[in-house]
Order: C-alpha cells, then structure tokens, then sequence
C-alpha cells in the first residue's frame, strides 16, 4: 500500500505530495466530512421516500411501526450510543499517544457494534417469524392469528409490506455500515498494534471516529422514524 | 510571472510520460497525469460505443418504418446510447480527464490531496463500465436511460439489473472523484494562491464537484430501490400495491437534473480559459463568472421538476419549479455576455481550441434559450416529450459540453503529449462538427414543435424529412468526430515538439515543461499575483 | 394530417395561446443569437491577432453593465414564467358543460369511452366547438396522451386519474401520440383524433353500435360484486355522491369527483367517511381500470335518492388476472408482468392507416 505514493523527503510521517503534516491532517479530515456528506443525502433520499409514504399511508405505517420490537430497538440504541463514547475516549487515547488505549477502546468499540449487528440480527428473526419479510413470507394475517376465524383476526392493511421494505433496505443499509465500521477498526487495530500511529499523526483514528459517529447518528434517526412513531 | 519565455522541451529530462514504461507502472499509477489519461483513452472508448448507437438510430430513422433494426433492438439501442453517453463519456469527461490532469497544476500542488482514491476511482468506472459493456453484450435493456417505473422494474425486457449495477459502481467513481477535488481545492493550493486568483476552470471543477458528491447518492439509492422491486418482485414505485411511479421521478430528477449541471459547468470553465487564452486578456468580470458557477451549482438542485410539468404535478409544484428554473438561467446568460465582452479588444487568434470555444457559444446560448422555452410552463405542455427536448438537450450536451471537451483537449494537448498536432485539420474537424452537428438537431426542433415524439423506432410519414436531414448532418458529425481521432493519434509520434507555452498563454500549468514532470513542477510555485495576468505578458524571442 | 408542414395546425382553444408564447420567446431568442453572432464575428475580425507577441489592455470588468445583464434578461424571464404560467393554469382549469370521455391507456393502445357508450381503440372522435374533459388512467404503466395539434399533453399514470379539458376549434383529423416511453409498442400507440361538426358527431354516436352502455356494465358490475351489500347500508350511499361535498374521518372535507371514487375503489383506507367503519376491501388486482370507469359511470348516474338495487349476488369469484404467457422471446431479467394483448374488437369502421402499420 504504502509503496505506491511516495513519501515527503523531511517527515515519514507525512507523504509526499503533501507539504507537512498539518496540511496532512486537515485535507483527511475534510475528506471525510466531504464523504459524510454523501452519506447524508445517501440516507436522506430513504427518509425522504419513507416519509412520503408515512404520509400517504398513515394507518398502514403506524401499524407498521407497532409491530416493531421497541425494546430490542432501545437497547441497540443504548448500544450504539455506548460505543460512540468508547470510540471518542479511543480518539481521545490517541491523541495522547497512547497506543495500548486506543487497542483498548478500539476493542471495546468492536465489541459493542458486533454486539448490535447480533440484536439486529436477532429482531430480522424474529420479523421473518412474524411472517413480516416482504416478498419472502410477507402476510397480511398475522401467523398466531391464522387459525382464528376471520371476524378476530386483526389484518395487516396492505401497505404494512411498504413499510417493512423501507424497515429492511434502511436498517440493511445502516447494517452495512456499521459491518464496514467494524472491519475498518479491527484494520486499525493492527495498525496500531504495528505502532503506525504517534499522538502527532493519528488522523486515522480520529476519521474512522467521525464515520463511526455518523453512522450512530443515522441510527438515532432510524429509531424513531421506524420504531416510536405508533401515536396519532 | 511577469514574462514567459519559450524554452526548448526537455527533450532529454524525466517527465510523468516517460518516467516507465512498463505496463504496471501505468495501471498502479498514483500520478494524477497519468490517471487523467487513463480515463481520457477509456471514455474515448465508451464515447465510440455511445456513438455507434447513435448512428444506428439515426440510420434506423431514414425511413417513416424503420430501415435498420427491428423495434425491440431500436429500444435497446437508444437505451445504451443515453447510459453510455450520460453516465461514461458526459458525466466523466470533462472533470475527469482535463479535471485531473490540470487542477492540481492549476493550484499548484504535486498531486491531488488523495492519490489512491483517484486510482480507485479509475478502476470503480472500469468496473461499472464492464457491467454495462457486459449487459450489452447479453443483449441490453430497453428502459431508456431515464429508468422510470414501473415500466423499468416490473415490463422493462432485458438487463436493467446489471445497468442499474454499472451506474451505480460508476457514481462511486464520480463520488470519489468529487471529494478528491474539493479537498485538492481547499488544502492543495500553492502559497499566495488565494481563491479569487484561482483560474477559473478550478472554480467550475469546484462547483461541479459539489453537486457530484451531493447529488449522485440519491441516484444511487434510487437505482438501488428499482432494482430491489425488480429482483425481490416488491412495489416501492409500483402502484399496483400502492407504490408511486412519479416519486421515482423525483428521485430520479433530484440526481439528474444536477448531472446536467455535472456536465457543463466544467464546460464553462473550459470555456473561461480558451476565451481568455486566445484573446489574451482576463475574462471580463471574472468575479461574477466564478460565483455564477457556484449559484448554478445550488440553484441546480432546485429545479427537478421541470422534468415533470405534465405528470400531474400540481399547479403550484409547476409554477415553483417554473420559476426556479427561469432563476438558473440568469448565472448561464451572465456566463455568456462576459465571454463574448472578453473578446472586445482582445487579441484574437482563431485557433482550432478558440473555433471550438466561438462555436461553443454559439451552439450553448441555443441550447439555453430552447431550455428557457421547456421551463416556461405554457409551452412544455406541447413540445415535453418531443424531439423539441432532444434536440434542445443536444444542444447543451453536444453542443455545449462536447464542443467545450474538444476545446479542452486541443488547447491541453501540446502540455499534456509536449507535441502540437496539426492546426489545419484542426481547424477542418471543428468546422465540420459544427456544421454536422446544427444539421443534425437543428431540424429536431421543427419536428419537436410538430409534435414528433421521442423514443419511435417508426413515424408517420410527415416527419421523414426532417429526419433524413437530421441523419445526413448526423453523418458529417461523425466523420468531424473521426477526425481528430487520426490526427490527434498521428501527432503523438510525428507531431512537433513544443516548448512550455506553445500559445503564449498565462497559467501554472503553462510555467511548467511540456509533458509536465512527474511532480508536476521543477521548484515549488509560489503565486503573487491574480489569474489571467495577461496584460504584464511580455514575449521574449525565441531562440 | 399527414403532410409535410414548418408548423403544426392550431385546432383547439389552447394552441392560439401556446404558440403566442412561443412566437415571442422565439422573438427574443432569435434577437439574442443574432446579437451574439454579430459581436462574435465583428469582434473575431476587428481584434484579430496581428502579431505573435501583441498584448492587449487589461479591462477587468464593468458594474453598470454587470447589472444590465443580470436585470434585464432576469426581467424577460419573468414575464415568461408569468405568461407560460397563465397559460398553464389556464389549460389545467375546468370547463364548465364538458363532455367526458374516458380514456384508457394499456400497452399498446388507447380505448376512448364515450358516456352513450360508443367506444373506440386508437381513434377520438370530438365535436367541434364543444367543451371536453377527458378522465384518463393507465392499465399497467405510464403513458402520455398527446394531441400535438392541441397542444394538449397529459402523463397518464397507472394508479390516479389524469384529466385535461379541451374545445376543440378546427374541422379535420389530428394525431394522436403516446408521448412517454411505455415498451415495445410504444411508436404504434398512436391514433387519430377526428373533429366533427356537432350534427355529423351526432349521427356519427347514433351509427354506432355500442356493446353495452358504461352505465349499464357498471350498474351489473355493481351487482355482481354484491356492491349493494354494503352501500346503502353499513357504507355510505352512493345515491347523489357523484360530485358532492364528502366529510371525512379526519374532519376534512373532499370532493367526489372521479379521481376520489377511483382511489375508493382501489385504495378504500385512504379517505374513510366519517362515522362509517372502514370495513371496506381494497379492489385492487380484481377490477381493470375499464370496468373501475364503468362502474364510476353507474354511480354517477345514481344522482336520485331511489334506493340502490337490494341485496346483490355474492361475487362471482375473483376475475382473472393480468398476467398471461408471453410469446415473446425474453433474456435476462425477465419483467414480472408481460403485456398481454388479447385481439381486440375493433369498432365499425376501424382500420389503422396503412402508414402506420409495422413494416
């Protein structure tokens, strides 16, 4: 990797087509919120179509929503929340040097992302048991309503499948994400653990960091569009 | 940089073209010169494929029935002609090729502020073009290049999920390529290098990067969602279950309205150097082209649905959109009034580049004018649809982007080979493109007002006129194509070798040899005073 | 209608005003390019390069002039958003007294209803001097309806109803275009519109043999389905809703016009009457679009208070639905719904100009 660009002829630390470090530093940073911007209007295009058909199919989506597991959803959100904290004590290790802290959080970081990709994991079983999984199983009698005569049954309204495929392609997107997320901190990991970062350079971190953030904050968003909106 | 002297090539001196030769030197290159030519030979290819599309419809139309192709094949053919066209020779071309080999020259920095990424974009616009090329191969699609539903996700016959997967590769490419650029612009520039010194084609990359890494994800994700409805049979666009066809178009129009924008403004910013390079002044009012650029690009994201005036919008969504879209003409006309005032008193050379730049104008203010008439609401009721609108956005994306691209590479060609090509037959090809291309569309407006619609593979008898003309003109554009193809190749090996500043223009990228070296520069840049600095030009003789 | 013209002929109400617009923004576009070209090639000439080394002054920029060219051009696009406005709002406007005629649009083909039940494919026949509303809709995907000789043009999109209205100004016979890309037959599914003088239209629907009025179909379709099951009873009436203030469970009030009794039909949960339960099934998938237009033709008739017919039959079961084999050759992807063209019946007097026929 390191072999194709050349490297600055005063500062190891810095490559070649740079002029020092801090400009190094700056151009990472902007390049990441420059990315973060994509990402946003990435997303911002499901919420917008999301939106436009909460808005058309307000009972079918409420149902929608009610059939989301509001507990499993708030402890991810718990979960991720917590790993953003980990993730900026892990930036904050690294400003300091301290390679044995970034491993640390960076580990800890891992464990809470895997942790909510499990969850998410366990909610996908569930819906698909739910018989909730568009094109897959979708039904509008809900399974333990099967047996019922018709009079009890409670029927999803058709649009209820509408719902569940923007449920799937969002939090599948954001899955992604955060499977990306987690791949690239354990690259970071052994980075670190090859000593490549200084509390001089550590750009990096602090980047990987600013995803990480970002992709919790998507999630912030995810969680009460997808799974609080059931009032009114 | 008060005087240029004409030194002598280095003939014999390390330059980013001869530093290796061998193969893998080129595809692992970090070198923003030579990823630039990279993707200068690579849409040459696909502009060939999009062209021979273009060929075979306009053969196919000689006749009210249908010469050439059965009507399945004719659907196909106009489809790989729009998503060739649009999203692998327009979109990249001007930002990709002349944006990459020059901006960074321009600001004087070594490189681009992220060379691997540049590379990665190179191959992620191999990739998505080989699935395109691939879906050809099988056979194509027939959606158009629009992809609207449901007919794309639930009729559409063919290969729309390996499109859909081309273009969407493709915009990561764009994407990359856009974050590249603004992080270049805003940490690369040399010392004293301030913004309102910038040339203005870095102003125009600037713009035009802004709204390639805002917009194209919204297509990505559109693209996404039609193929997930076409794959897993789901109605996201469908209405059939309750899905809205016209909320595609929004999507869709919200990515594609700003992509004509993609692929233009960058013209504009060609347009800014040859006017002022064979006019040898600064633009007039270089302050209001530089921010018309930047209002285009905001504006720009405004104005989608202008593309839907008659699929039942309502009335107040129309005049919104109607009004908005007269707003974006005004930065455009601005454009336009201060290049033709930069040729007042200037010093006028009819180069081949300048042909292009003159005709740019010309064929640019037709195309923008026929623009205004498709946002004026009365009139789109009639000619939506028509050959009126393909024949204006031909005018725009042939006539404006195309010509500005053929520009670009005539005037960059002596620094980016150090060799000139022949100035005669320059002269020769743009002529003929001009003449060719105005033969080509101009007739399209007539039978668009007549109300010929697009996309018929056959036609009623009342337009074969206006057809037959359009394809005559269409087979003088392409041999006007052809042209520089052989001449611009033959110069490689028997063109003259050039010195640092073969037009006595005023730019970094003219301060350095011809090819440039491999870091761009022989000492380091420093900037002291505005761009355009033409009138402090001073020729010292040639030795 | 089929020889060679510059300009199209203006034969409705609404292509006097279309091309007025046009004319002047071809007034002003034409002065600018000639403008353009003249500065160019005076400029191109007189400041012509006379020597290899020559410099000229710096002129670096100019206000007043700035202004003018951002306030002068920015003021003739007002005027032309205003004028292209009016006309717009203008054409999309009802006209009071229209004649309805229902249009289909399906691959490949248009089906026009008239409401004495003439019906014809790929050919509107209209009176001359007289108001129309078409109510349009889409079988499977989107079509466009265009009349350039109108200078009417309306998307029609699968899932609502389009309208436009009309009065048609001019004897004679005009093309009928689809204008938006729908599929393989998408060049074919093109007509011809025949503008008549009002006794000729009149002998013209007498002559015509319909199969059985829109009315009549929708009043068995109404029946069979066991509409009256419900309406009347547990649902709101349909006596006199045609055209009626609708009060709604959300408190707002609509309009029963037919683009709201279509979304009933196919989409009942989107606007539930106040204080009636939404027990309503929806009838998408189950009634075409052809029998959706008969059946709204029945209820407007319903404009009296005499009670709905009683009790109706059960429904005779599900109707078949749109997918049928394709005898096309398909690769790839294949598409989940294949367009399915039973021959139709083609009215008294059809047949399709031999120049429009597929080679």
């Amino acid at each position: 990797m390191k072999s194709l660009i050349a490297v600055h002829p005063d500062d190891p630390e810095v490559a070649g087509h740079f002029e020092d470090i801090d400009q190094q530093r700056e151009s990472s940073s902007l390049g990441m919120w420059t990315f973060l911007a994509t990402e946003v209007l990435f997303f911002g295009a499901l919420f917008v179509g999301y939106f436009v058909y909460r808005v058309r199919y307000p009972e079918a989506f409420r149902r929608g929503s009610e059939e989301m597991n509001l507990w499993l959803g708030g402890l991810n959100t718990a979960v991720l929340l917590t790993s953003s904290l980990t993730m900026a004590l892990g930036v904050h290790a690294a400003g300091h040097g301290d390679n044995r802290g970034i491993r640390r959080f960076l580990a800890v970081t891992m464990v809470l992302g895997l942790a909510f990709l499990g969850i998410k994991a366990i909610e996908y079983a569930a819906e698909a048991h739910e018989r909730l999984v568009p094109a897959v199983n979708f039904s509008t009698i809900p399974p333990d309503e099967a047996g019922l005569p018709s009079a009890r049954q409670h029927p999803r309204p058709h649009q209820v499948e509408l719902f569940m495929i923007f449920y799937f392609v969002m939090t599948g997107l954001h899955a992604l994400h955060m499977i990306v997320g987690v791949s690239v901190l354990s690259f970071l990991f052994v980075l670190t653990g090859r000593g490549w970062f200084t509390a001089r350079w550590h750009n990096p971190i602090e980047t990987a960091g600013l995803y990480w953030h970002f992709v919790d904050i998507v999630w912030v968003f995810l969680y009460p569009c997808l799974y609080l909106l059931r009032q009114g | 940089m008060t005087s240029i002297p004409y030194i002598p090539a280095y003939a014999t001196a390390e330059t980013y073209l001869n530093r290796s030769y061998r193969i893998r030197s080129w595809l692992l290159t970090v070198d923003h010169k030579r990823i630039g030519i990279l993707f200068m030979i690579s849409i040459t290819l696909f502009f060939v494929v999009g062209g021979a599309a273009a060929t075979l419809i306009r053969l196919h139309l000689l006749s009210p029935a249908g010469t050439l192709v059965r009507v399945e094949t004719y659907n196909r053919l106009f489809t790989l002609h729009g998503v060739i066209m649009v999203w692998f020779f327009l979109i990249p071309s001007i930002p990709t090729v002349l944006g990459n080999f020059l901006l960074p020259i321009m600001v004087g920095a070594r490189d681009v502020a992220f060379p691997k990424l540049n590379l990665a974009s190179w191959y992620l616009f191999i990739i998505g073009g080989s699935f395109t090329i691939l879906a050809m191969i099988f056979g194509g699609t027939d959606t158009g290049w629009t992809f609207y539903t449901p007919y794309s996700s639930q009729f559409a016959n063919g290969h729309v999920i390996l499109v859909i997967t081309g273009i969407f590769v493709v915009g990561f490419s764009s994407i990359l390529t856009g974050i590249n650029f603004i992080v270049t612009v805003h940490q690369m520039r040399a010392p004293g290098l301030t913004w309102f010194r910038l040339p203005l084609f870095v102003w125009a990359i600037y713009a035009t990067s802004v709204v390639q890494v805002l917009a194209t994800p919204v297509l990505a994700i559109t693209l996404a969602l039609v193929g997930i409805e076409r794959i897993w049979r789901v109605g996201i666009f469908d209405p059939a279950v309750g899905g809205d066809p016209v909320l595609f178009q929004h999507m869709f129009w919200f990515y594609s309205h700003p992509a004509v924008y993609i692929m233009i403004l960058p013209a504009f910013g060609v347009e800014s150097e040859l006017i002022a390079a064979f006019s040898r002044k600064r633009p007039f009012g270089y302050g209001f082209i530089a921010m018309s650029s930047v209002a285009i690009a905001i504006i720009g994201f405004l104005v989608w649905a202008h593309h839907m005036f008659v699929s039942g919008i309502s009335i107040y969504a129309g005049l919104v959109f109607s009004l908005l879209s007269m707003i974006v003409a005004v930065p455009s006309a601005i454009k336009v009034f201060n290049w033709i005032a930069t040729l007042y008193k200037g010093s006028i050379a009819l180069k081949t580049p300048m042909l292009y730049a003159l005709g740019f104008i010309g064929l640019f203010v037709i195309g923008g004018l026929t623009g205004v008439m498709l946002a004026t609401l009365g009139l789109d009721m009639h000619v939506h649809d028509t050959y009126f609108v393909i024949a204006h956005f031909h005018y725009i994306m042939v006539g404006g982007a195309v010509m500005a691209y053929m520009g670009g590479i005539h005037y960059w060609w002596p620094k980016m080979t150090g060799r000139s090509y022949s100035d005669f037959w320059g002269r020769i090809a743009a002529i003929t493109i001009f003449l060719g291309f105005n033969l080509t569309f101009f007739p399209q407006f007539v039978m668009g007002y007549l109300g010929m619609p697009r996309r018929y593979a056959m036609y009623p008898p009342e337009f074969a006129v206006y057809n037959i003309l359009s394809s005559a003109g269409a087979s003088i554009l392409a041999a006007g194509y052809l042209l520089p193809l052989i001449y611009l190749t033959l110069s490689l090996k028997y063109g003259e070798r050039v010195g640092n500043n073969p037009w006595g223009a005023v730019g970094l990228e003219w301060e350095t040899s011809s090819p440039p070296p491999v870091h761009n520069f022989h000492k380091p840049p420093v900037v002291t005073d505005e761009a355009y600095a033409y009138h402090k030009l001073k020729f010292t003789p040639e030795s | 209608m089929n020889q060679f013209r510059l300009f199209p002929e203006e034969a409705s109400n609404l292509a006097p005003q279309v091309d007025a617009i046009f004319w002047f923004e071809m007034a002003i576009s034409a002065f600018f390019v000639l403008l353009f070209i003249v500065l160019i090639v005076t400029f191109a000439i007189r400041y012509r390069r006379r020597s290899e080394s020559e410099v000229p002054p710096r002129i670096e920029g100019n206000l007043p002039l700035e202004v003018a060219w951002i306030v002068i051009p920015f003021a003739m696009l007002l005027v032309m958003f205003y004028w292209g406005g009016l006309v717009y709002v203008r054409a999309k406007r009802p006209i009071e007294n229209a004649t309805t005629l229902n249009v289909l649009g399906k691959q490949w083909m248009w089906k026009v209803q008239h409401p004495e039940g003439g019906r014809e494919i790929n050919e509107m026949h209209v009176p001359l001097g007289r108001p129309v509303k078409l109510v349009m809709a889409s079988q499977d995907v989107i079509h466009d309806f265009s009349i350039p000789a109108f200078r009417i043009k309306q998307d029609v999109i699968p899932g609502a109803y389009m309208t436009q209205w009309f009065v048609p100004t001019q004897l004679g016979e005009y093309r009928l275009f689809c204008s938006q890309y729908c599929g393989n037959g998408h060049s074919q599914m093109i007509g011809r519109i025949v503008v008549m003088n009002a006794s000729d239209y009149q002998a013209w629907l007498a002559g015509f043999v319909p199969d059985e009025s829109p009315s009549a179909a929708g009043k068995r379709l109404f029946e069979s389905w066991g509409c009256a099951a419900c309406h009347g009873q547990r649902a709101p009436t349909m006596a006199g809703l045609y055209q009626s203030k609708v009060l709604l469970s959300d408190g707002s009030i609509v309009l029963a016009d037919e683009n709201y009794l279509h979304e009933s039909i196919l989409e009942p949960a989107a606007k539930i009457v106040a204080s009636y339960p939404p027990i309503m099934p929806s009838y998408r998938n189950q009634l075409s679009e052809e029998q959706i237009f008969d059946l709204i033709e029945y209820i407007k008739t319903m404009q009296s208070v005499a009670r709905p017919p009683g009790p109706g039959i059960p429904p005779t079961g599900p109707i078949a639905p749109m997918p049928a084999p394709s005898t096309l050759p398909v690769t790839g992807d294949s598409p989940r719904r294949i367009p399915n063209n039973p021959p139709e019946r083609h009215p008294p007097g059809f047949d399709i100009p031999s120049n429009l026929k597929s080679p």
